[in-house]
């Protein structure tokens, strides 16, 4: 059967609950915070919200169940999203599913997680089983580690060097210091990231995110509801996503895109070249670079030849993770996995501010989540376009 | 090529004792089938029984074909590494005060990709040949090591952690008078020990080999008793703090059941077997506990020769078969109050021993020289279980089949 399209789903009221390095708060306070600014944006109360989707690492031992009452929401729709980052193309994608479906009117689509000193190393030896049992003792670098050993892989086999990785790295900066809620304030040059202290070679610290507590979240709903509203949104044209996308590769050198994207360009009734803006999960430079192959950009391999010849800054002729990334906005938990799409809708609405793209039409947005032993294996996309 | 690890320097006493941490700890319960069979030297895998396919990491359902039979098998242990990283950062505190630490992904060619600890000698592109060791925290790990064996490859830090061996090291060998004693001085001594102490119960009584051991260079004859608490106390005191291996040789065999008319010979093989263990456990574990990450001469192991009869009886030496599996179970103990130091419990399992309490017994029998080699092997590969000579092997392959009919055979009842 044809997959059916996502006509009349919108996107609205993006918020970014500002990031903190280290913060006593939990994930409860900081997800309160996201549907506060939400609803507030709308001009909604907590009683119009009838769906909701959350994604968290750090809620334990709650649930989003657990999260209805202490927030005293009574949703008809309740989704949990533990696909780290790729909760934010894929909380997206079912929630235009109930509300094309008419099981909710509103959903509020919300990824918050707190950081405490040293929580970060507890979440790290508990992952996964897999992670527990066959990556952790390992070294315990966590996902540094492991996807070092695939940037490792992916140099060798295609030639890209460090300079590459650090054309990504570089121009994000330059994003970030654009955007206002960025855990990063310096510039950084090329020189500064390939001279910087090694991580878990090849990867140095330039290449890897600041763990921080944060939130993000977005409304979605039929555009009817928008309209009535009086809210600006932006439309759903096509998404994708794909769970342990091509289980024999020896090690992962492209993602579930590969599998899907052929249909994401079909649904959305565009190519590669309509693209006005991209945001890629970069929880390392060469998963964004595996990114632009995977998502047609260009050819596989050709990734280290494609940075060198684009420039990935706002102004450039290739804008890539406007507000930053995580490599410099920080990597806020599951958060992470929203950030490219908030930013994504704020450019598509004209709210993006010192990070605006001039005449942003159409932005693609790709998640990539969950490295449960030596790979990633959650991958999403979406194709957004400017609305009402 | 793995730099010769030089002798270590005299120990400054001003300097803090580095506390032990351990890697990791935690497995799901099938990962512990690589930790059992890393305690016996083996390489194992989970294999599908419907389809063959190999599985890693372990896991409750086959990954190609569903099936929940996953048996655990010897497995090739030949791969490719095709990934590697030196990794400088690390939250966990073993890590951290040994970065960098090398890892790498190696391609089997069973199948599966493994995630594993580099040998210095192996990076990105080499043939390896793939290893389970038991790490400080006691837990089977994968490690890459050279195709082919390297020049003092033994030495790379890595592996050194991963084995106990008596490279540099000072030995305990608690009993001079055990028929094994002479030869496993030498061969501890040929793998490069530091010094051996070798205990003396009874210096009134001589032994044949007393004089030909305490003339070895390195070798100390001590008085010790393992049967008198004082004895093992006052010399725990003198050498306990440069202990490094304890290899319990004291041992009391004599033949019969145990519907004799006392229990003389009993008590004295509890005494010395069993009880003897716990005396030396307690007057020498806690300072080596404190000493597992103490460089290049560690405390790193506490070993016992066992009768493979502590399994499952052997009815022509009933109350001696009574004290190995007391002693057994002792060691199993032992586990796991050392555990939280990463000190090492090696068993050592014999079958009858070629001396003259085992006399009329026919053939196989393990010699004194057989069970010295299995002991330094052992120990150079770290492993837990060590089965000596046929016997010990085929008892311990019938044991793991059934021990009831195994125990039906040997209390007569077979063909």
């Amino acid at each position: 059967m044809k997959r059916k399209d996502y006509q009349g789903v919108v996107i609205a009221a993006p918020v970014s609950v500002p990031y903190v390095r280290y913060s006593q708060e939990t994930a409860q306070w900081w997800i309160a915070r996201a549907l506060k600014d939400m609803l507030k944006s709308a001009s909604l109360t907590p009683v119009d919200l009838d769906g909701l989707s959350v994604s968290s690492f750090t809620l334990f031992p709650d649930t989003p169940v657990g999260l209805t009452q202490h927030l005293g929401l009574s949703p008809r729709w309740l989704d949990s999203i533990p696909m780290g980052g790729a909760s934010g193309v894929i909380a997206l994608r079912r929630a235009a599913r109930a509300v094309q479906a008419g099981d909710a009117d509103i959903v509020a689509c919300v990824a918050g997680d707190a950081n405490r000193i040293d929580s970060f190393r507890q979440l790290l030896s508990s992952f996964s089983r897999f992670a527990m049992d066959a990556s952790y003792p390992y070294g315990s670098g966590g996902p540094n580690a492991s996807f070092a050993l695939i940037a490792d892989a992916y140099m060798a086999e295609y030639g890209a060097k460090p300079e590459h990785f650090g054309r990504i790295a570089v121009a994000q900066r330059a994003n970030a210091l654009r955007y206002k809620n960025a855990i990063m304030k310096s510039p950084l040059s090329l020189e500064q990231y390939l001279s910087a202290r090694p991580i878990s070679e090849p990867f140095g610290l330039y290449d890897c995110v600041m763990p921080c507590a944060g939130a993000e979240g977005f409304l979605v709903m039929r555009e009817e509801e928008a309209e009535a509203r009086g809210l600006t949104f932006a439309r759903l044209a096509g998404t994708i996503e794909r769970h342990n996308a091509f289980p024999q590769d020896p090690v992962q050198m492209r993602g579930g895109w590969a599998m899907d994207i052929d249909e994401l360009y079909g649904m959305s009734g565009c190519g590669p070249g309509d693209i006005d803006l991209l945001q890629t999960y970069d929880d390392y430079p060469v998963i964004s670079m595996m990114q632009f192959e995977d998502l047609g950009f260009c050819d596989k391999g050709e990734g280290a030849h494609f940075v060198s010849s684009h420039d990935l800054t706002i102004d450039g002729d290739f804008p890539h993770n406007t507000s930053g990334g995580q490599l410099s906005a920080g990597q806020a938990g599951a958060a992470g996995g929203y950030l490219g799409l908030v930013e994504a809708v704020r450019q598509l609405t004209g709210l993006a501010g010192g990070t605006q793209v001039k005449g942003a039409k159409t932005a693609m947005v790709s998640g990539f989540g969950m490295i449960n032993y030596d790979r990633g294996l959650c991958s999403s996309a979406a194709i957004l376009r400017s609305g009402g | 090529m793995s730099e010769k690890l030089p002798p270590p320097a005299k120990k400054n006493p001003q300097l803090r004792q580095r506390v032990p941490t351990l890697p990791p700890v935690a497995r799901s319960r099938a990962a512990l089938g690589l930790t059992a069979a890393a305690a016996r030297g083996r390489f194992m895998l989970q294999h599908c029984a419907e389809c063959g396919a190999v599985q890693y990491p372990p896991r409750d359902a086959c990954a190609s074909c569903l099936c929940v039979a996953l048996e655990w098998r010897d497995t090739g242990r030949k791969a490719r590494i095709i990934a590697e990283t030196r990794i400088h950062v690390s939250p966990d505190p073993y890590f951290r005060e040994r970065l960098p630490w090398r890892t790498g992904l190696a391609r089997l060619e069973a199948g599966p990709t493994v995630l594993c600890h580099l040998h210095g000698d192996v990076g990105r592109g080499d043939a390896v040949m793939m290893d389970l060791k038991l790490d400080k925290a006691g837990q089977g790990v994968m490690i890459a090591l050279p195709e082919t064996r390297s020049a003092d490859m033994e030495d790379d830090p890595l592996l050194r952690a991963l084995t106990a061996d008596p490279k540099h090291r000072r030995i305990l060998v608690t009993d001079l008078r055990s028929a094994i004693a002479k030869p496993l001085i030498e061969a501890l001594l040929a793998a490069g020990a530091s010094h051996v102490f070798a205990g003396e119960p009874e210096a009134w009584r001589r032994g044949s080999e007393r004089d030909a051991i305490a003339a070895l260079d390195q070798v100390s004859v001590m008085p010790l008793d393992v049967t008198d608490q004082a004895s093992v106390s006052r010399l725990a005191g003198e050498i306990g703090g440069k202990t490094d291996i304890v290899i319990n040789t004291a041992r009391h065999v004599r033949p019969g059941g145990v519907l004799g008319s006392d229990t003389v010979f009993a008590r004295e093989e509890f005494e010395i077997n069993a009880l003897g263990l716990m005396r030396l456990a307690q007057g020498f574990g806690p300072a080596m506990c404190s000493r597992t990450a103490d460089g290049t001469n560690s405390a790193a192991a506490f070993v016992n020769i066992l009768s493979v009869h502590a399994l499952s009886a052997d009815p022509g030496y009933g109350a001696f078969s009574a004290s190995q599996a007391a002693a057994y179970s002792i060691s199993q103990t032992l586990r796991s109050e050392f555990r939280s130091s990463g000190l090492r419990v090696m068993n050592v399992f014999t079958g009858p021993t070629d001396d003259e309490w085992h006399q009329p017994l026919p053939p196989p029998k393990v010699t004194a020289g057989a069970l010295a080699k299995a002991i330094v092997a052992g120990l150079k590969s770290g492993v837990e279980d060590v089965f000596c000579g046929d016997v010990a092997k085929d008892l311990e392959e019938r044991w793991r089949r059934d021990p009831k009919v195994l125990e039906r055979e040997l209390t007569g009842g077979g063909a």
